[in-house]
Parts: structure tokens; sequence; C-alpha cells
């Protein structure tokens, strides 16, 4: 088939198949078809259905006659038989006649036979007002469920601080190893380069005022305050957050989570707490690793482009950044790693519906972690500057 | 006469505002073979989920051997449980699954727990699979290997949800024949969610059947008694794989 056919077949608007209409009388319609009717002539099929579907006033009898049909795929019955429902819909009488044998057997087999066809329930189109509602209410609920896990792994959590044995210190290895040891070349790498462009950035104007050695200043509180342990939480979420809600929503959806409850084991003190521990004791190690590297990459440029010694950005550097500006950092980076573990841990956990809701859930983990993180950098630095520090 | 395994009074079960179950009342005696069965999702394995306490009811009362309402959490398995998939740990080894439970809660030394291990995997016919992930087993040995687990606390009840789910004919006969005989030598309760008439034929000694329509039971007993003496027409066809679908030609 030549491609300027199929895509007149595509676009119905070549027939190979016939199509005759008959008025028996102003109340009846007679429909004959002929012909070999597949999938490729399904478009123009379905626009003559279209085409006297929307003429159908006054109409009470649509007889449609498959005698001349010589054949007829299940795709192209399927389209017949919805014409006959959208009919019986609109309170107008149709019924299939004649055809060859292996015809009927098609007509049988899509149920043409059955005197009563189920008309397709009309979707309503919701307004936006009751989405707006819809999507106010799942952010409610959503909240909610966010509120109740966290009051659980309060709960649980006092219960292992009781009972320390009870903590499942085999997964908190895992979790340092997993999310620490294996994320510290890419936090390394990523935060070295953001203390490298800074500097680089920042060089240029503060050479017109004379005032290069502030460069020391620039990289070493940016770095310590702020984006040490922001860029950090980046990297621990796209890695590890993600990780957690998928493997938390994995075995919730094959039933891993259920067959722990069976044997006696609480969900939250052996999946969640072990991968919030973790991550909790390797921040401030990762925030430390990040303020100095990205410091580097600063005094770095600061050398090659500025003639700043190494010396001297030291010796500015320790002027400029305070024991206060690298305790925030760590505090920051580990509020934001507790942040992290909570939101994956309870999207994972709140996973139903197979392979799909996984996706969906550590999507909304990853969106929600990236969020609230920003929303706490907000809320740190009013503190912070409420506090005067 | 001995008391019921599991005595369930006036329950009514389902999820979200959808009822399955209403004022549903049965008790399992101690060495049955107590089946719940019926069709696509009239709620047998919502009824097995609030059986083993991982549901609330809406209301009623549910009672195993005794103890009340089954609590699953902070203390030893007091049953054992298969689920449909099985649900082995991915992350851990035949081996380990079994001895999971195990590990937790009693002070046995490594040495008895791995023998415990190989017991379990023996009497299953898993001998020498302590090493290998779940993903390396087909699925009829990891629904032995989850009959292992769940028998590690030597239980005298376990609940499996549709054993033979998605078998091959053999295994789903080897996994009747080794239920029938935990039933015979151990004595062991077995209450089992299926709609595999050969399974529930073969193994079954009680059964109820739940109906969608009703959200009731609307047959209990024999399940051979059943097919062959019950007037109802849903379990009739039931049993006589009767369907409503059009018959094609």
């Amino acid at each position: 088939m030549v491609f300027d056919e199929r895509l007149s077949l595509v676009a119905g608007m070549l027939q190979r198949f016939t199509w005759e209409r008959t008025e028996t009388s102003p109340t009846s319609l007679r429909v004959e078809l002929g012909g070999r009717i597949t999938i490729d002539d399904a478009a123009a099929l379905w626009k003559r259905i279209s085409e006297t579907l929307a003429h159908v006033e006054g109409l009470q009898q649509v007889e449609v006659e498959l005698s001349q049909i010589q054949l007829i795929d299940g795709a192209c019955m399927a389209l017949l038989v919805q014409f006959r429902t959208d009919l019986r819909g609109r309170k107008v009488l149709c019924e299939f006649a004649g055809g060859s044998q292996e015809v009927r057997r098609i007509v049988d087999l899509y149920g043409g036979r059955r005197k009563t066809g189920h008309a397709r329930a009309k979707r309503r189109p919701v307004s936006a007002i009751a989405q707006v509602g819809a999507a106010t209410l799942n952010v409610l609920g959503e909240t909610k469920q966010m509120l109740d896990f966290l009051g659980r792994l309060i709960a649980s959590t006092l219960h292992v601080l009781r009972h320390p044995k009870s903590l499942n210190l085999r997964d908190v290895g895992l979790t340092i190893e997993r999310a620490g040891a294996d994320a510290a070349p890419i936090v390394l790498l990523i935060n070295f380069l953001m203390g490298f462009v800074m500097a680089y950035q920042s060089a240029a104007q503060l050479k017109q005022f004379g005032a290069s050695i502030y460069v020391a200043d620039l990289v070493g509180v940016s770095m310590t305050r702020e984006l040490g342990p922001l860029m950090m939480a980046i990297i621990i979420c796209g890695r590890s957050g993600a990780a957690f809600a998928a493997e938390l929503g994995t075995m919730k959806v094959s039933e891993e989570v259920d067959a722990l409850r069976t044997l006696g084991f609480q969900p939250l003190p052996f999946l969640v707490i072990p991968r919030m521990v973790g991550l909790v004791l390797l921040a401030p190690i990762l925030v430390l690793m990040a303020d100095a590297i990205g410091i580097l990459g600063g005094a770095l440029v600061a050398s090659l482009t500025l003639d700043i010694t190494p010396a001297s950005f030291l010796i500015q550097l320790q002027s400029a950044v305070k024991a206060t500006d690298i305790v925030s950092g760590i505090i920051k980076g580990t509020v934001f790693c507790a942040a992290i573990a909570l939101i994956s841990c309870q999207q994972g956990l709140a996973t139903t519906g197979g392979a799909e809701g996984v996706g969906r859930r550590t999507t909304s983990a990853v969106v929600g972690i990236l969020f609230t993180l920003i929303l706490l950098d907000a809320l740190f630095t009013v503190l912070l500057g409420v506090f005067g520090l | 006469m001995s008391k019921p395994m599991v005595t369930v009074r006036e329950l009514s079960m389902g999820y979200g505002k959808t009822t399955l179950l209403r004022d549903a009342s049965f008790e399992i005696e101690r060495g049955d073979i107590f089946i719940i069965l019926g069709g696509s999702g009239c709620g047998k394995s919502t009824l097995l989920r609030h059986l083993i306490g991982l549901e609330t009811p809406i209301s009623g009362e549910i009672n195993i051997a005794g103890i009340g309402t089954p609590r699953l959490e902070g203390a030893a398995p007091r049953f054992g449980v298969m689920f449909q998939s099985g649900a082995l740990f991915s992350s851990m080894t035949v081996g380990e699954n079994v001895a999971f439970a195990l590990q937790e809660w009693t002070h046995l030394p490594v040495e008895a727990v791995s023998a415990i291990v190989r017991a379990k995997l023996a009497l299953v016919g898993l001998e020498g699979s302590e090493g290998k992930l779940p993903s390396e087993l087909s699925g009829g040995m990891r629904k032995r290997a989850a009959i292992a687990r769940a028998m590690a606390f030597e239980p005298n009840l376990i609940f499996l949800d549709e054993p033979s789910a998605g078998l091959d004919p053999v295994s789903a006969v080897e996994l009747d024949e080794l239920i029938l005989a935990l039933n015979r030598n151990l004595g062991l309760t077995v209450v089992m969610v299926t709609h595999e008439l050969e399974s529930i034929f073969k193994v079954g000694k009680h059964c109820i059947m739940l109906d969608r329509e009703t959200r009731s039971i609307i047959a209990r007993g024999d399940p051979q008694r059943l097919r062959s003496e019950s007037e109802d027409p849903r379990v009739r066809r039931f049993f006589n794989r009767e369907t409503s679908v059009p018959q094609w030609q």
C-alpha cells in the first residue's frame, strides 16, 4: 500500500467498502454495507457512522444489512455494535440483518446479537471549581496522612529509645553505606564545582572595586551557611530519597510489609527509623565535606584568577567564617536529612496500585522533599536572622 | 469438644465506603482445612486480611485460638501466613527469610536457627535452597519457601492466600499434597482462600462461599456435598463452572 493511500485511509478520506443509505420510509433507514472492511477502513467506517448519528432526528428504525460484506474484522464489528448501542440510546431501534456464516460469527463474538446494549455512560465534565476542591481535599488528606505518620514515628522513636536493642542496626549500617559512603564522590564533585563557579562569577565583580580578597568571605559564608547543606540535601534527595520511596513502595505492593507485620515486626521501627537514623548520622559528615570542598574550589579560582595565595585566602576565611556559620549549616543539613527520610518513607509506605503506584509515589516523594527543603531553608534563614546568628 | 480455632461473630467488613461482607458468622475447628471461596471481587482475600489482623473490621468480633482479635506487631507470630505472591523479602536469601522471625523472637544460637531452617526447607521440599535469593526460585518454589517461613514458629494455624494461583498444574498439585501432609501429620489447621476447584475438592474439609451481590455467606459446609446437594443456583454455577458471558461459537 503506497503512503498516500494509507494516509487517506487513516484520515477516513478513502473508502474501500460500500455504505449505501436507503430511506425506506420517513422514519426508517436501511444501511447496506459491502466489501472488505478491516482495521484500515475503521476511520472511514467511523466517519460514516458519525455522519449517520448526527442526522437521526425523526428516525425510529435503522436496519444494518450485512449480506454484501465479504469480510469484516473485530475492530470494525465493534464500531458497528457501538453504532447500534448509540442508536438505541437515542430510542432508535437498530438491528443487524443478513451476513455470511463468517460474518455472523464475528457478530456473535462481539455481542451483536444481544438484544440489549450498554449505552456509554456520558462523562460529565468536571468544573474548574470542582477540580480545585478535589485538589484541596487531596492536599488536606496528604497532610493528614503525613501528620499521622509523624505521630506514629515519634511514638516508635520513643519506643526505640526505651529499648535500644529493638533498633534494626543492619539497616542503619546499610543506609550509612549507601546514602553516605556511596554518595560522597558526587557530593564532593558538585560542591567543588559550586565553590568554583561562585568564586569565578564574583571574581570579576570584586576585582572592579579592588575587593578581590573578599571572595574568601563570599565563598566561605555561602558554602557553610547555605550551599553546603542545601546541595548535599538535594543530592541525598535524588539518590536516597527516591530510593527509599521506591524500595518501601515495592515492598508495600508486593505484600512484604504485610508479611513483616505477620512475623511480629512493626514497619516503622524496623524500616523507617533505621533509615532516618542512618541519614541523620551521616548528615554532619557530608555537610563538613561539602563545605570544605566548596571552599577549596573557591580558593583554587582565587589563586588562579585573582592572584590570592592560599595562605591569604585562609587568613581571610578565618576572619569571615564563624563557628556559628558552620554549626548552623550542620544543623540545617541534619534537619534536611531527617525531612528526606520522613517524606520518602511516608510516601513509600503509602504506596498502592502496583508498579504505577510506586512510580507515582517516588515522584511525589522527590517533589515533596525539594519543596520542603526550600521551605525549611527559608525558615532557617528567618530564624537565624531573628536570633542574630 | 475443644474450642474452635477461629470464631467469627457478626463480622462486617469493607474498605472506604464499600461494604464487602455484612454480619458474617462462622467457626473453624481445630485440624480443619477451611476454604473461603467465591468469585472474583467478593472479598475473600479481604476477609483473610481481617482474620489475620491486617485490617480492622467495621463491626463484629474475630477470635483466634481463644486469644481474641489478633494483635500482630511486637510479639512472636502466633500463626503462619502465606501471601498470594509469597511475599518473601527480596533482599534476603531463602534461608534468611525462614530464619528472620526465629532470630528476632528466640535467643537460639545461629547453629540452632540454621538447623531449624534446613529442616523447614526440607519439609517443603526445598533442601539446599538456603543460599538462593527469591528471584532465583520458580513461582511454586517461592510459595513453598513462603510456607516454610510461615511454619518457622511451629504454628498450629496457617493462613494461605490463593496458594495455587499462577502455578502450573504439577506445582499446584504438589502444593495441595504439601498442605494435606501438613494437616494430616502435624494436625495443622489450614485456612485457605482459593477459587481453584481442583484444590477445593482435593484438600477442603469445610468451606464458606461469599457472594458479591448479597455481601453475605451464601453457602457453608463440605465442598463435595455442596456441589452435589446445593439448590442455590449461585453455588451450582460456581461448582459447575457455568458462565454468564455469551457462549461463543
